[in-house]
């Protein structure tokens, strides 16, 4: 179904594109040899080079072309032997040369597509227009002093790769699903870290309406929305503004905005005023990119198995619903766990533990896969005790929840707490006995055709022995007397 | 192709540099000038000509990924005009 808003004159669909900054995990930077890593002393990772001094030449990182040329294979898109760099001209205090090293006429990477799944099973593809190349800008620090901005150019240089969208979301829940399958994708290829909160992956929003079957009208573009889910909400709330523009008569000018989540408002940016006039040009210092073929086949064979074929493969693989897949190959880590634990076991079984005790567990812990207090081997253990009807499936669960207090492994619990399934037919007759004795009144309503007692019986019998007894011995014998 | 005053001064606002009224006419024709000649170069046929974008023929050098500079913010910041501690600073420039 498609999402619409409603406005004063009828339903209002809405067309986003997102461009996504990712920062490329490399070493040094993309045109200097000074380090791209995180949390140095201010003004530390920074060469002449990046500081824009005269008369210093930048050389391209071979690596940081091969994160792109990595990811723009991982997004299925059409890889450009040739590329060239260029210079997007503007002035802030935090980009010393007065531009930028980009990619503007010709990108290293084309057309892709990347597939989304939404919460109700719909899968949609959302068109990738370019992946390209280009520099990060310093960091001005405005809350030092009362009259000036402090500049820290650690982050000037740093290689991004700046990943645009075609128009083809339609709803937040979209745009949601895409930003976390392209972090995804992105870290399950090992190129971006993905994480939003540092800043190492940011988007800027595209955003405009228009009623069914018409063309597109106006967008405007919100800057540097740093979270998933203030994507969604700053979708919305444009959205919502540019229909009150459009009803009340007014027109939507293009125009860069800024999302303010404390306010659930967009604003207008009006110093960026000439920000699209950036006067590109080819950069002289620097040559068209030429790569091989034949590179980009070594990288393309040194790729890591993608989210979506390893989530195919698992419910080819392990039988396990598709969904159960999507959630296992989330992150790599769990995916690997995963695995460990269903190789050679119930593969059902190993899902339904590690989706729900474990990440439950998890959950609870404030722990990820990486550090789990219960290892794949570990857990692979108390499945095995499982299979082999030492313990039964509600043991199980005790079972699991002193590995996660002790560390212990599953059969060591199951000694120390003599929790061993009863399959010994004498001893869970005597039970059946016993509980019927006390019940004699409920023995003659079930009797008598009160079907649904049968539940209460098989409690009864497990009550009187622990829980341990083997629960289709129960039914059995219980069968048998009733 | 002739710039008309408005374009010169807006040229001139996107380079940040700060004309007279008075200087705009001068400009004008100064650039008019430049771009006049510039635009001789229409007068060849380059039809099915590739663009040349270098006069060698040399591929573009690329480095290995490693760290081999930086740790020199003395230098870096040897040109500062007013560096405090291990910043620049600037005139508070808050969007």
């Amino acid at each position: 179904m498609t999402y619409t808003i409603e406005g004063k004159t009828g339903a209002w669909e809405i067309v986003v594109g997102l461009e996504v900054h990712a920062q490329v995990i490399s070493h040094s930077k993309l045109f200097s040899g000074a380090s791209a890593s995180y949390g140095g002393e201010p003004n530390t990772h920074v060469s002449l080079v990046d500081a824009g001094f005269p008369g210093m030449l930048p050389v391209l990182n071979q690596e940081c072309v091969a994160q792109a040329i990595r990811t723009g294979l991982g997004l299925r898109a059409r890889i450009n032997l040739e590329s060239r760099f260029d210079r997007k001209n503007y002035f802030y205090a935090d980009l010393p040369t007065g531009y930028q090293i980009s990619q503007f006429t010709h990108p290293i990477v084309g057309e892709g597509t990347v597939e989304i799944e939404l919460s109700d099973g719909t899968v949609r593809h959302i068109g990738i227009t370019r992946l390209h190349m280009e520099q990060d800008a310093g960091k001005s620090l405005h809350d030092q002093d009362p009259a000036r901005s402090f500049i820290d150019l650690n982050r000037a240089g740093v290689a991004l790769m700046e990943i645009v969208s075609e128009p083809d979301i339609r709803c937040p829940e979209e745009a949601g699903a895409y930003l976390r399958k392209l972090r995804q994708i992105l870290r399950y290829l090992g190129t971006c870290d993905g994480n939003m909160e540092e800043g190492s992956m940011r988007a800027d929003v595209n955003v405009s309406v228009r009623k069914a079957g018409e063309p597109f009208r106006t967008r405007c573009e919100i800057k540097n929305v740093n979270s998933i889910r203030y994507v969604m909400h700053a979708i919305e709330v444009e959205a919502t503004r540019q229909i009150e523009v459009w009803e009340d008569g007014g027109e939507v000018d293009q125009e860069t905005r800024l999302f303010d989540p404390a306010r659930n408002e967009t604003r207008s940016l009006r110093s960026k005023e000439d920000a699209h006039d950036y006067r590109y040009f080819p950069d002289p210092d620097l040559l068209p990119l030429v790569v091989e073929q034949a590179w980009v086949d070594e990288l393309e064979r040194g790729l890591p198995e993608l989210p979506d074929d390893k989530r195919d493969r698992f419910v080819k693989e392990y039988g396990i619903p598709r969904y159960d897949a999507s959630v296992l190959v989330a992150e790599q880590a769990i995916a690997d766990y995963y695995e460990e634990v269903a190789k050679g076991r119930d593969a059902r079984l190993a899902a339904n533990w590690v989706t729900g005790d474990l990440f439950g567990a998890l959950n609870r812990t404030g722990r990820t896969i990486a550090d789990s207090p219960i290892s794949a081997a570990a857990l692979g253990g108390m499945l095995d005790l499982v299979s082999d009807k030492t313990i039964n499936g509600k043991i199980a669960k005790e079972v699991f929840e002193d590995m996660l207090e002790t560390g212990d492994s599953a059969a060591a619990i199951v000694d120390r707490k003599g929790l061993k399934q009863v399959t010994d037919t004498g001893a869970i007759d005597a039970a059946v006995a016993d509980v019927m004795a006390r019940n004699a009144d409920k023995v003659e309503e079930y009797r008598g055709g009160k079907d649904r007692l049968f539940g209460f019986f098989v409690g009864q019998v497990m009550k009187a022995m622990a829980g341990k007894a083997n629960p289709a011995m129960v039914n059995e014998a219980l069968k048998k007397v009733l | 192709m002739s710039l008309d005053p408005a374009t010169v001064r807006r040229i001139a606002r996107l380079a940040r540099i700060g004309i007279d009224e008075s200087d705009v006419p001068a400009l004008q024709g100064e650039l008019n000038g430049i771009l006049g000649w510039v635009e001789q170069l229409n007068e060849v046929d380059v039809e099915g000509v590739t663009p040349m974008v270098g006069t060698g023929h040399a591929a573009l050098r690329t480095r290995p990924d490693v760290v081999t500079d930086g740790n020199c913010r003395d230098a870096v910041l040897s040109n500062a005009p007013d560096g405090v501690g291990p910043f620049y600073t600037v005139p508070k420039v808050v969007e």
